[in-house]
């Protein structure tokens, strides 16, 4: 049976705060490690003097924390007593007239449970409108509550794409780490989303599931896991999906928690810095992503909006969607620090999957 | 040495090289290529090293192998089967030997 967790911030934990967290992983000896778990010192010896931006493609908006779920392994430490950090109606409106200065193809629309926000339908709709494709981070049981049954058909009818958390095609794994009965909830949201068309093909109603291992190691990498996945989840459950994407864990908020309190936060990272691929270098998704925080301040990656490491200007002033100016961050160097290894161990990972097989 | 089984043995294991490296380049070499997504997928393979590592009683097998199939999307009611596999395997080899022991008895009794 998995053990039910609360927020950090609503238990007052000692990793409750970016400081903390980042104080921990400091204080971890990888000294025996290559590159004595030092990111910037890895990147270096890889011909990568500096971590700079590549074309935005990807405008990822973190509307709020709160959540409806507690899962254990939660970097942004979202939960449902996170009701103050969501974004307002006036942000939402400052990252529409950013968007309009990008390139951006895409809008990734995170959370917490991003559909609890109240003008989350506003900035779908806006986006949709602009021509963008629009991805929505789905924890798949909010789809479930009164007020979202209509939400499959309403994405559908604007082809949203919908990309849903869920551990693993097995009941086991996936309420070890979302707690029991989600993966239940999480087959019912599944069969909604496939009476409406999505998972089948279309490119216009994708459904993508997401995958992050269920422990201390990495995610797998290889295709014959999703052909796994699409075989059990269509022989047991009857459902059908689009493609399967898998992520590590970073060791932030409560995936940290956990690996100190499980005795595995030395060896994790041991394995993340030990497995540093710099082939993933290249296409790291800080390179082409931008992340907006609840408040409107302006990241490299969720990961840093986390750990409240903020994109800089060369002149080192923070950044603030209500001031966008695209050249700033054109002209910005990526922060970076031991989290980092998580999207560099193995064939990568990043919100998009793997990064190379 | 003050036991006989290491757990840093594990990962040091290229150190098996010191004493002939060509046949331990050699070694690696056919052991990587049989763990690579080939006809059985990588996941399969890893399942069957779990159930070989149990049957050859082998600690750092276990620990290699246990983390392997993690790794590669299996959960532990299928790596459980996979040990009974073994399981089932070396308890019916001991029993099907007990047909040797039958032809005897008949042979040598009454």
């Amino acid at each position: 049976m998995s053990q039910p967790t609360t927020s950090l911030v609503q238990r007052g934990a000692r990793l409750a705060t970016p400081q903390a967290q980042l104080a921990t992983l400091a204080a971890i000896d990888l000294s025996k490690t290559r590159h004595q778990g030092n990111f910037a010192t890895a990147l270096v010896a890889n011909g990568w003097q500096t971590l700079t931006p590549t074309d935005l493609e990807i405008f990822q908006i973190n509307v709020g924390k709160l959540c409806n779920m507690t899962c254990r392994h939660c970097h942004v430490d979202a939960g449902p007593d996170r009701i103050q950090e969501n974004m307002n109606r006036e942000t939402i409106d400052d990252c529409l007239r950013a968007l309009d200065q990008t390139p951006a193809h895409t809008v990734d629309i995170t959370g917490g449970a991003p559909e609890l926000n109240p003008h989350f339908r506003y900035l779908v709709e806006q986006c949709v409108e602009r021509g963008k494709h629009v991805i929505d981070r789905c924890n798949l049981t909010i789809l479930l509550a009164p007020r979202f049954h209509d939400l499959p058909e309403w994405f559908a009818a604007r082809g949203v794409e919908v990309v849903c958390s869920l551990p693993h095609y097995r009941q086991r794994n996936t309420d070890a780490q979302r707690g029991d009965g989600t993966f239940e909830k999480s087959i019912v949201a599944l069969r909604r989303l496939n009476a409406v068309g999505y998972g089948q093909g279309d490119p216009q109603k994708r459904l993508t599931l997401v995958a992050n291992p269920v422990g201390a190691f990495l995610a797998s990498s290889n295709a014959s896991v999703e052909q796994e996945w699409k075989a059990g989840l269509q022989k047991h459950h009857g459902v059908t999906f689009d493609r399967l994407i898998a992520l590590n864990n970073m060791p932030i908020a409560r995936y940290l928690e956990w690996l100190e309190e499980s005795g595995n936060l030395q060896s994790y990272m041991e394995l993340l810095v030990n497995s540093f691929n710099p082939g993933t270098v290249d296409g790291l998704m800080c390179r082409n992503t931008l992340s907006v925080g609840w408040d409107g301040r302006i990241f490299d990656c969720d990961f840093n909006q986390m750990l409240n490491l903020e994109s800089r200007t060369p002149e080192g002033h923070s950044l603030h969607i209500r001031d966008f100016k695209l050249q700033d961050l054109v002209d910005r160097q990526i922060g970076v620090d031991r989290h980092c290894f998580g999207c560099t161990a193995g064939a990568g990972s990043s919100c998009g999957g793997a990064l190379c097989m | 040495m003050s036991e006989y089984y290491n757990p840093d043995h594990l990962p040091q294991f290229d150190r098996i090289g010191e004493g002939s490296p060509e046949l331990a380049e050699k070694f690696f070499a056919y052991y990587g290529a049989v763990f690579a997504e080939g006809a059985l997928s990588a996941r399969e393979k890893a399942l069957i090293a779990l159930a070989v590592a149990h049957t050859v009683q082998c600690p750092y097998c276990i620990d290699a192998y246990s983390k392997s199939c993690l790794q590669q999307g299996s959960d532990l009611e299928q790596m459980t089967e996979a040990v009974h596999v073994a399981t089932a395997i070396r308890g019916g080899a001991s029993l099907i030997h007990g047909l040797q022991m039958l032809d005897q008895v008949n042979k040598l009794g009454m």
